[in-house]
């Protein structure tokens, strides 16, 4: 797909209700336009984020999960967002283990106010995935399910 | 319930053109009829309109719906028009999901018809398959204490805090400086009616130190704010007067007496001075003056004393020390006002380095009677009456370097302050404009007013004001330099005295505030609104107003309308004695709780106690504000997020990604 230059990312997004949602409902009432690759799904802070939403959304075949949430010290919840970073952190040397470009699953913040960097990130971000390809995992992993083979393994 | 009895129903709106322009709207509604439970499918033009909701109504009775999906604007838009669409058919509320198809789909990808009908689509699926996971939920109804505390003495924290009392309820007045009054005190006339301003503040001042039902604290800064609407819990710290307000009678003794004379910068605008014990006006409420311990001598030095020596009721009290107070308030209104643009900013004006260039607050010390001139305006000399005034425009205020926004009061506040010129001095004034808005109820009029008085209106934008002079005329003089875009040549207008019309900005520490108060900042740095047009006194956060210039820049009468309307609502949260809280809630099964503590450390709330006794972890759901952190982190996975449940979720995540698991195409032809 990747190759005629029509390869058309499917990017994940896990937005938190209070910043990065209300980011995405401004760059709509602001007409601000960005590629349709991300679908996004809300949830009430970062801090919600189960490393296994990301996990999941990759193995059922999206190319990308892009994560945003409140500044940091601008949380609704006063830290969710601390909490969101370090799991990330973590998340992210997982997924490295496992050879998934870092680029794949991106941490950004975008305040309430800020429709235009939302739908720059929007737009970065498939830049960068269409650049990468498509991800297609559950095709290139060796077992259809990461978690069987895990098992398998253990 | 079964898979085979749940039974979804989904609703496309087509929002007029909003939705329908960009995405094929019938053909989404169509395609959803293929995902699973989907009983019915239909689109809608308005599915906001009464015809759109009696709709779902309908079909719930008449197909027997359990879930209900509508996809059009936002959740923040319209969740709740929905929820209660539901709920009066009778199924409970919280069955029901949004898609946002509009302010994420068609209004983004306005040239991308497929992509937005694609998104659409996998959204739709999204939420089909996540409402299904949907429960039942009960909002939790909390108390609505009928205490309010209202932040900011200007005049609109003044004014709802006399309309709440009035009504009967009590309100805690938190004010940074030692008097309320706000900016409103410091002008001398106001616009366009030529009011003293005093003089109608005052009364309201009074008003609001004498009113029963109000509490002032003035002097005094919010610390700290816990709970939640109808109980909020707010620490103040009330910082040490040095003066015992039961004893002093405010008869002025000890700063007649103190010896020690400071620049004011606060009330006075560095324009006059204060003693180092002081009362910042004559009408200052309340009465009681402060003690600024950074210039007295006894603080400094360990002697002088005199005011205590000349305080005929023995009032002094050196010893005093900050108090906190803690209050119990149901509702909140921030009324923190702004702060005066710094025209230090912008040095080719000037300002700081030529002295007789004069921002907008120093004037309106110099034009008020009770002010450092007693009212005549002169220059920096103190004794020279100008021949000549210019007065510039949007300082600070409609310009990329600085401030974007209109700061909405300099038009009327100059053309003020060429009247006040004109009448004191007799001079020659030159108002320099980018646009004229007088746009509220008697300022055109003002406007033209101020036109037949004879003031000199040069339409352009000042690049400079100088002392260099190029002419024999222009010596000793300020030249303002600017393009007359009316007669499409440069300016050069000597003058003796320049009048800087500077702008409104947000508070210096409006973001601090906000975040205590959980009240964004718009990339302006103002308060942001629920709702910019339908919602602008309520904010994100429950119980929490907003009214005045902290929300952005207006005059007067909008503050104090602000004001107004901000306490209208408090008083309806109040005799509604309660408020249903979002059952978004945390929940511990308690029976498989290992009992590791994990989650007692990463809830910002405190909301969860581990049981000593019984070995578990325990959410207080008054407490928990449904982040859902503690969900994520449980290790066994036995904390339930309602509403944003693990089952929810990953169905959310499958349905969005219904095309690329393979369970069914996006593209219509293969369907």
């Amino acid at each position: 797909m990747s190759d005629n230059g029509t390869f058309e990312p499917v990017i994940v997004g896990f937005l938190c209700n209070w910043c990065s949602y209300r980011a995405a409902d401004l760059a709509g009432t602001s007409r601000m336009g960005y590629p349709a690759t991300l679908r996004d799904i809300r949830i009430m802070c970062t801090g919600r984020l189960d490393p296994t939403f990301v996990l999941r959304a990759l193995q059922k075949g999206a190319d990308a999960v892009l994560i945003m949430g409140c500044h940091p010290g601008q949380c609704h919840y006063q830290e969710g967002n601390y909490k969101a970073i370090r799991r990330f952190a973590l998340l992210r040397r997982t997924l490295r283990q496992m050879g998934i470009d870092d680029a794949r699953v991106q941490l950004h913040w975008a305040s309430a106010a800020e429709g235009v960097q939302f739908a720059q990130t929007v737009a970065r971000v498939t830049e960068e995935i269409k650049a990468l390809g498509p991800l297609d995992w559950p095709h290139n992993w060796p077992n259809e399910d990461p978690y069987a083979l895990q098992e398998a393994n253990s | 319930m079964s898979e085979q009895e749940k039974r979804v129903g989904v609703y496309v709106c087509h929002c007029g053109h909003n939705i329908a322009g960009t995405v094929d709207v019938e053909h989404v509604a169509e395609w959803s009829q293929h995902l699973p439970n989907v009983v019915i499918s239909r689109d809608n033009k308005f599915m906001c309109a009464s015809t759109g909701q009696e709709q779902i109504e309908e079909d719930i009775k008449e197909f027997g719906l359990t879930h209900v999906v509508v996809a059009s604007c936002s959740p923040h838009m319209h969740e709740k028009t929905f929820r209660n669409a539901c709920a009066r058919a009778g199924l409970n509320p919280y069955l029901f999901e949004m898609a946002n198809i509009r302010e994420h789909a068609s209004w983004v990808h306005p040239n991308d018809r497929d992509g937005a009908t694609n998104k659409a689509k996998a959204l739709v699926s999204a939420a089909v398959h996540r409402v299904v996971h949907h429960e039942p939920l009960e909002p939790m109804q909390v108390q609505i204490r009928p205490e309010t505390l209202v932040v900011g003495g200007g005049i609109a924290g003044i004014q709802a805090a006399l309309e709440i009392a009035d009504a009967g309820y009590h309100v805690y007045l938190v004010e940074r400086e030692p008097s309320i009054g706000g900016h409103m005190a410091m002008f001398d006339k106001t616009f366009p009616t030529l009011d003293c301003s005093a003089c109608i503040l005052t009364p309201k001042m009074f008003d609001a130190g004498a009113h029963p039902n109000i509490t002032l604290l003035t002097y005094s800064e919010v610390e700290r704010v816990d709970g939640y609407v109808g109980n909020f819990t707010v620490r103040v710290r009330k910082r040490a007067r040095m003066v015992d307000e039961d004893l002093c009678t405010g008869c002025g003794s000890c700063w007649d007496k103190c010896p020690i004379k400071i620049v004011d910068d606060v009330f006075e605008a560095g324009m006059g001075y204060r003693k180092a014990i002081y009362r910042p006006f004559p009408q200052a409420v309340p009465k009681y003056p402060v003690i600024d311990v950074e210039n007295c001598t006894y603080f400094k030095t360990g002697k002088c004393r005199m005011c205590e020596k000349v305080c005929p009721t023995e009032a002094i009290r050196f010893d005093m020390e900050d108090q906190y107070v803690d209050l119990e308030v149901g509702n909140v209104i921030l009324a923190t006002g702004y702060k005066l643009f710094d025209c230090r900013r912008i040095p080719n004006y000037g300002y700081g380095r030529l002295e007789n260039v004069f921002s907008s607050l120093e004037f309106e010390r110099l034009t008020n009677a009770a002010g450092p001139t007693e009212g005549k305006v002169v220059l920096r000399d103190g004794e020279t009456v100008p021949e000549s005034v210019a007065i510039i425009h949007c300082v600070g205020s409609r310009d990329k370097n600085y401030n974007e926004h209109c700061s909405a009061i300099c038009c009327m506040s100059s053309l003020k302050f060429a009247h006040l010129v004109m009448e004191k001095t007799g001079a020659q004034v030159y108002n320099f404009y980018i646009d004229m808005r007088p746009i509220s109820k008697g300022y055109e009029e003002f406007y033209h007013r101020i036109l037949s008085e004879g003031t000199t209106f040069i339409r352009g934008k000042v690049s400079e004001i100088t002392d260099a002079a190029h002419a024999p005329d222009e010596e000793g003089k300020l030249i303002v330099v600017a393009e007359d875009t009316l007669i499409g040549r440069q300016r050069r207008v000597p003058v003796d005295m320049v009048i800087l019309a500077a702008g409104l900005e947000p508070r210096a520490d409006s973001q601090e505030v906000g975040y205590m108060f959980g009240v964004g900042c718009g990339d302006t740095g103002f308060f942001t609104e629920r709702h910019p047009k339908l919602d602008p006194v309520a904010t994100a956060t429950e119980g929490v107003f907003i009214a005045g210039a902290c929300q952005g820049a207006k005059d007067i009468p909008d503050s104090v309308a602000q004001g107004a309307a901000a306490a209208a609502r408090v008083l309806g949260t109040i005799s509604r004695r309660e408020v249903a809280l979002e059952p978004v809630r945390a929940s511990i099964d308690e029976s498989r709780c290992s009992g590791c503590r994990i989650c007692n450390n990463m809830c910002p709330y405190n909301a969860i106690d581990f049981i000593e006794a019984e070995g578990v972890s325990r959410v207080n759901p008054a407490l928990c504000k449904g982040c859902g952190t503690c969900v994520a982190a449980c290790p066994s996975q036995v904390i339930t997020g309602a509403h944003f449940t693990f089952d929810q979720l990953m169905a959310e995540i499958d349905g969005i990604l219904v095309d690329v698991t393979g369970e069914m195409p996006l593209v219509t032809e293969v369907v």
